[in-house]
């Protein structure tokens, strides 16, 4: 390898001559001295050039660790700007002559919108430029008009409901079919009628339709409206009898126990199981509507402060809270909890201050639980519920608005004045479920029954509710490297106080090595027998285990007193510091009784096993994967990192010192408390600091020795979450770019300040120790 | 007495003595606790059949190797609510691997010793490892081809065993066919497909090659035909015998020979039968490929994926860590930033390895394989060639983790050099690069290669990281095969570790899976702890050298 670039051939044998090199050593041949001035400058480019390639290659240990924060920092950072609208087009309501507008929409890719208009007319234009595409009318009969109207859901292009003058109603459904004709996209409106074109006749009497509600659902559709004098509630299922191609429908009514007077609004959730009435003066009325045939009145009561008005209401994405806004301008969330008795109650869950003047409409997000206000100030604000963020409020036009809508991927607004323009606003509003407080603080999440810390990324269905909130994992994190330093400090400490003052060299040399040997093996095998052989044995032998923390010290100390009163021929024999040889066979004697022991000691105890025991009186719950095995797993990986380095800053300790403090007549003893340990204090403190930090991180034994459970429980025998495992499991199946990649790269980023801290407040102990030692 | 005893601080030190005497206890068990349990696998364990009888219950013949004993205290058994007589202190309980999943649907057994009336080892019970289902345990009736049967009673077995060793040869084959002749033509195949892709995009889309595409393909399909009509041959040669064997419980199967990779009569086995057995299980452990979603069968895939990760990833570290220490040892000037740096070494060493592995996805995967993949395949599209995990990132990923244990050794080997030798070597007029690179560096080798050791048996036992960025639990294809470029960094791989995690917890029967989980982690553990031995040997054979230099 030496000869390869070197143009002066200088005899590569110095470095094996060894010894002889240092001490003048004779040149084999005498240097050829280059004759060319070529070769000359060559050799110092080529050396200059070296120095600066290593120089970059040095610096490059810092641009590594750099690079790796502002990566993570780069990722996590979307998750705190804030969202942003801008406004992208204006123009007249498109077809204005055909009616006030009843309701917007927008389809998916936001390229057409519809407006539903009072006159029965739905009209289909470009959501950019407002061309009109189509115009349709509603199959209204002759003779009647439209007296209410509403919308089922908004999602999935959902059905809307024109309730008429004469007590019958139809239901329509816009439908956007996208094509590719020449590699382009194009998307055709048209209109559909889920329960057919003939009106459905909801009051026999025939009295007008004063406020109506639908739900159309797969197999079955609901329609609660409400007359002058009765609210009526009508279902309709859709039977597959076996023979027949065309579905048969079965009607169910009845009529809701409720006075009409003063009822608003009706809305009926998407498992048509509830249904939710409100009246003017902020009265909800909850019903049980499970069984069609007897709608059960469940509760009755006041959502709005005395003296205010509910002025808007909608569902949440779920349609498990209702978003009520009053005349106040505050927005509050109800949602479905289940009390002390497991009875379902309405219940206010928190609530937004959005303006002072009146609420006019919310609009919800259609895949988040985000929520759009508009209020009659003419204020548009976005705001998510689980985070409490408000993430926009800008003034969309200068007229008051009319009616407005979010896009289905909430990213543009279309927005009606009341001036007759139409304003399309394009909304940047990525990551509004993360807020200071959605991380870290406790949020009362829909249908649980308070506030509390959940870890919950994803489910399966589209409208659930991510709970992300890190503290069960710091929570866990703390809690498995707690108990793995319980196990790891002291046996490292005391090992390492052992094997550098008081351990014959001889001895010593074996010893170290077995102890580094210990860290290096694969945290998987640990955690691989952590959870397969040690925890299912833990179970067995819970007695045992914690008879073995008490009796063997308790035999090394009757051991240790018993050997001052062996015959000195005995104790002569054993060279000096070889003690922990000796106590092997001692503490697997100890060891060995203390599991025999345990069984009658459980059976006299306990009257039972001890899991059984501290269920029944205790009311402690026994995981077989807990935080014991966890801490012994890991408590294992750490002794190695703990051990060396306290190891090497004890021993490093001047000999001066201590040799000077027993000439003084202090016990060895003595001087390692007093001397050594007070000097190598700062190296076994960032021992202790390095050990931590890598508990905090340690990934495979936590993933492979606990239940993975993110729960907040102290109890020893309860598993937990770390984040370091947390991340190993679901960053496999994090969608890129999504709140929840970005939330695991900030739980990688927590991790890594947190062993940053760590591991540099470590080091510049240790560099400090190293100088103090030099200059001693 | 006893309080000067204390005060002497005796007892303290025989604390701690006894600290150091539980920690090296741990080590050794925790080895010897995978060794004895890893090496016991392979060896045939006896066939027992039992007679059982539960209370009130028919007796009933149950036939399996004895896995486990369990000893449970009179007092434990009953709070789990099993009927204790008075005179019983303990439950005992067998776990019986019984086999015939197929027919029983589970593989295990516990069984109470109290309920066994009798217990024999017949000489004709036999064990037919499976393709599918895992073992059969039974007694060999007869041989069949084509439904016929051509041996019965004594003949049977020795029948049984040519037609197995037929029935290997012909599956052998099957599988050469399959995975390298019928696999290059795929794979050629996918090439043609990427080629007239990629012409199509640069708009080099013509007749003429078209035309070149479309022979070549033909040419292709003709070879595919041949293979196809060879292997429906040996397909058709190699279901045509069965064997037929009774169970326990006297109901009569047909076992198709070729799902059979080997029978065996345990209880008839002389000693050197066993150790032959023994040596066989081994050399397919270690060279065959697994079945049954990992569960039997060997790890070659995972030896040679570990090792090829280890190996890119030694090429990659190697020149940075060098380099780095270098600059810390003999350019830079001891000071702020030298500190600087061994605060980043110390940092990138003790960052969890997940958080690489987060890194590695992230900035690797996505950003540097995806722009990657945008520039240099776009015919691939939407398929990632680099922009998805695989073998090179994973090599990147864990030389990164592994930078700091080169650093560090390689430092401790630079510092150990005497100074005189660089001040010999500039007296005698070289710059410092060459007094670098004849003199410093070959006589710090040995560091290197230490801190190499290190940083490979870090590797190999590193899973975390390497589970988002490369690593699966069954690769189709090995990273280097016979078809150009035969080096395929782009693919995920198999790991030794990972296979540990994988088998030991995300196996659908984790009971079957156990023992070949301890044999994986007794061969992990042996490569790891000798590649540790060798670094320390080296790292004190180096230390005695330098001080003779010194001396």
């Amino acid at each position: 390898m030496s000869e390869i670039n070197a143009p002066i051939k200088q005899p590569p044998a110095t470095a094996k001559d060894g010894g002889s090199a240092a001490s003048g050593m004779e040149p084999k041949r005498p240097i050829k001295i280059s004759s060319g001035e070529y070769h000359q400058r060559w050799r110092l480019i080529k050396d200059a050039l070296a120095r600066y390639g290593v120089v970059a290659g040095g610096l490059g240990v810092i641009v590594a660790i750099v690079l790796i924060f502002f990566y993570l920092l780069y990722v996590v950072y979307p998750l705190f700007i804030s969202a942003s609208a801008a406004p992208v087009s204006e123009y007249p309501v498109p077809e204005q002559a055909l009616g006030n507008t009843l309701l917007l929409a927008i389809e998916e890719q936001n390229e057409v919108a519809a407006r539903f208009t009072d006159s029965g007319q739905v009209v289909f234009f470009n959501a950019a430029t407002g061309k009109t595409l189509l115009t349709q009318a509603v199959a209204i009969p002759e003779g009647a008009h439209i007296t209410s109207f509403a919308q089922g859901s908004p999602i999935k292009e959902g059905a809307v409901i024109y309730g008429l003058s004469d007590g019958r109603a139809i239901i329509a459904k816009q439908q956007y079919k996208v094509t590719y004709p020449d590699n382009v996209r194009l998307i055709t409106p048209s209109l559909k009628y889920p329960l057919g074109e003939q009106p459905l006749a909801l009051d026999e009497s025939g009295a007008a339709l004063e406020a109506i509600a639908v739900k159309v659902g797969s197999d079955s559709t609901t329609i609660v409206a409400k007359t002058a004098d009765k609210i009526r509630l009508i279902n309709f299922k859709k039977e597959l009898s076996l023979f027949a191609d065309e579905a048969a429908l079965t009607r169910t009514d009845s009529v809701l126990d409720l006075p009409t007077a003063g009822i608003a609004e009706i809305l009926i959730d998407k498992d048509e199981s509830n249904l939710y009435l409100i009246n003017n003066d902020g009265q909800l009325g909850y019903f049980d509507i499970s069984d069609k045939s007897s709608p059960d009145l469940k509760q009755q009561l006041n959502v709005v402060d005395a003296g205010q008005k509910i002025t808007s209401v909608t569902f949440l994405n779920g349609d498990l809270s209702l978003m009520i806004g009053d005349s106040s301008g505050l927005v509050s969330q109800w949602s479905m909890v289940r009390d002390k008795l497991n009875r379902p109650a309405m219940q206010k869950i928190r609530a937004f201050k959005v303006s002072d003047k009146a609420i006019i409409a919310i609009n919800s997000e259609q895949r988040r639980k985000g929520f759009m206000t508009t209020d009659a100030d003419g204020i548009v604000g976005i705001y998510h519920s689980t985070a409490e963020r408000e993430m926009i409020k800008e003034r969309v036009s200068d007229a008051l608005p009319s009616t407005a809508i979010l896009s289905p991927r909430a990213n543009a607004l279309l927005l009606q004045s009341a001036a007759g323009n139409m304003h399309f606003w394009q909304v940047d509003n990525e990551h509004p479920e993360v807020s200071i407080k959605s991380l870290w603080q406790k949020v009362w999440y829909e249908s649980y029954p308070k506030p509390d810390y959940i870890w919950q990324s994803s489910s399966a269905n589209n409208d659930f509710e991510p709970k992300y909130s890190l503290t069960p994992l710091v929570f866990g994190t703390l809690k498995a490297s707690f108990y793995a330093m319980l196990v790891a400090i002291p046996l490292a400490l005391m090992g390492a106080i052992y094997t550098a003052y008081f351990m014959a060299p001889g001895m010593r040399q074996y010893v170290k090595p077995s102890i580094e040997i210990m860290g290096a093996l694969p945290t998987v095998i640990l955690g691989f027998l952590a959870g397969l052989w040690l925890a299912p044995f833990m179970e067995e032998h819970l007695t045992g285990i914690f008879a073995l923390l008490m009796i063997v010290p308790v035999g090394v100390m009757l051991f240790a007193f018993a050997w001052q009163f062996l015959p000195k021929t005995i104790t002569q024999n054993l060279p000096e510091g070889w003690d922990a040889a000796l106590l092997i066979p001692v503490i697997l004697l100890s060891g060995w009784i203390a599991f025999q022991v345990s069984v009658p000691l459980e059976t006299y105890l306990f009257h039972g096993t001890l899991q059984d025991w501290l269920k029944a009186e205790m009311g402690i719950g026994y995981d077989q994967r807990n935080s014991l095995v966890v801490g012994v797993a890991m408590g294992f990986a750490v002794i190695p990192t703990i051990f060396s380095i306290a190891e090497d800053a004890i021993f490093s300790v001047p000999k001066h010192l201590t040799v000077g403090s027993l000439a003084l007549g202090a016990t060895p003893w003595q001087t390692m408390i007093r001397v050594v340990l007070l000097t190598a204090s700062p190296g076994i403190f960032s021992a202790v600091m390095i050990g931590f930090g890598r508990a905090v991180g340690e990934t495979m034994i936590v993933l492979m020795a606990t239940g993975n459970t993110p729960v907040m429980d102290l109890s020893v025998f309860q598993g937990m979450r770390t984040l370091a495992a947390n991340i190993a499991v679901e960053m496999p199946e994090s969608e890129v770019d999504s709140t929840h990649y970005r939330i695991l790269f900030l739980a990688a980023l927590v991790l890594f300040m947190f062993t940053f801290v760590f591991n540099t407040l470590a080091e510049v102990i240790r560099q400090r120790l190293r100088e103090k030692y030099s200059s001693l | 007495m006893i309080k000067a005893w204390f005060k002497s601080g005796t007892p303290w030190v025989w604390l701690n003595a006894a600290a150091v005497s539980t920690c090296l206890i741990m080590v050794v068990g925790v080895l010897g606790l995978i060794v004895v349990r890893g090496v016991g696998h392979f060896w045939p364990a006896p066939v027992i059949q039992f007679s059982y009888q539960e209370p009130g219950g028919p007796v009933q013949t149950i036939i399996g190797e004895h896995i486990d004993t369990s000893i449970t205290p009179a007092a434990m058994a009953k709070s789990t609510g099993h009927i204790m007589a008075d005179d019983e202190d303990t439950l005992v309980q067998y776990l019986i691997k019984t086999g015939n999943r197929d027919i029983t649907g589970a593989d295990f057994r516990w069984i109470l010793e109290r309920n066994i009336q009798q217990q024999q080892t017949p000489a004709e019970l036999m064990v037919v490892e499976r393709r599918e289902w895992g073992n059969f345990y039974g007694q060999l009736l007869a041989v069949k081809e084509s439904g016929k049967i051509i041996a019965a009673g004594d003949q049977a077995w020795p029948a049984a065993q040519a037609r197995i060793d037929q029935a290997l040869a012909i599956f052998k084959e099957i599988a050469h066919l399959e995975k390298k002749e019928v696999g290059a033509i795929n794979y050629s195949l996918e090439q043609l497909r990427l080629e007239q892709k990629r012409l199509e995009l640069n708009n080099r889309w013509d007749a003429a090659a078209e035309q070149r595409l479309a022979a070549e393909k033909a040419e292709l399909e003709i070879d595919y035909k041949k293979y196809q009509t060879q292997l429906s041959e040996l397909y058709r040669q190699i279901r045509r015998d069965s064997l037929v064997a009774t169970t326990e419980g006297g109901k009569e199967i047909e076992i198709p020979v070729a799902k059979v990779v080997r029978i065996f009569q345990p209880n008839t086995m002389s000693r050197f039968d066993k150790v032959w057995h023994y040596g066989a299980k081994l050399v397919e452990f270690l060279t065959d490929d697994p079945r049954e979603a990992n569960t039997e069968g060997g790890i070659f895939p995972a030896i040679f994926g570990t090792v090829m990760m280890v190996i890119m990833m030694s090429i990659i570290v190697t020149p940075f860590g060098v380099i780095a220490a270098v600059y810390l040892r003999e350019y830079a000037k001891q000071g702020f930033i030298t500190r600087l740096i061994r605060i980043a070494v110390n940092n990138l060493a003790g960052v969890p390895s997940i958080v690489y592995g987060v890194f590695g996805l992230g900035f690797f995967v996505y950003i540097l394989g995806g722009n990657i993949d945008q520039l240099f395949f776009p015919e691939a599209a939407p398929a990632p060639v680099y922009g998805t995990p695989g073998l090179l990132w994973a090599s990147i990923t864990l030389a990164l983790l592994t930078l700091p244990v080169v650093i560090v050794s390689t430092e401790e080997g630079l510092a150990r050099i005497p100074k005189s030798i660089r001040e010999g070597s500039l007296a005698l007029g070289a710059t410092k690069l060459e007094t670098l690179w004849l003199t410093v560096l070959p006589m710090a080798s040995p560091a290197m290669m230490t801190g190499l050791i290190l940083a490979v048996a870090r590797a190999a036992g590193e899973v975390a990281p390497l589970m988002l960025v490369g690593v699966v639990k069954m690769a189709p294809t090995l990273p280097l095969d016979g078809n150009y470029p035969f080096l395929h960094l782009d693919r995920k791989f198999m790991h030794l570790g990972f296979h540990i995690y994988d088998v030991g917890f995300q196996s659908p029967n984790v009971e079957a899976a156990r023992p070949l989980v301890y044999a994986t982690s007794l061969l992990l553990v042996l490569v790891i702890v000798g590649l540790n031995l060798s670094a320390i040997l080296i790292r004190n054979h180096l230390r005695e050298k330098y001080r003779a230099l010194e001396g």
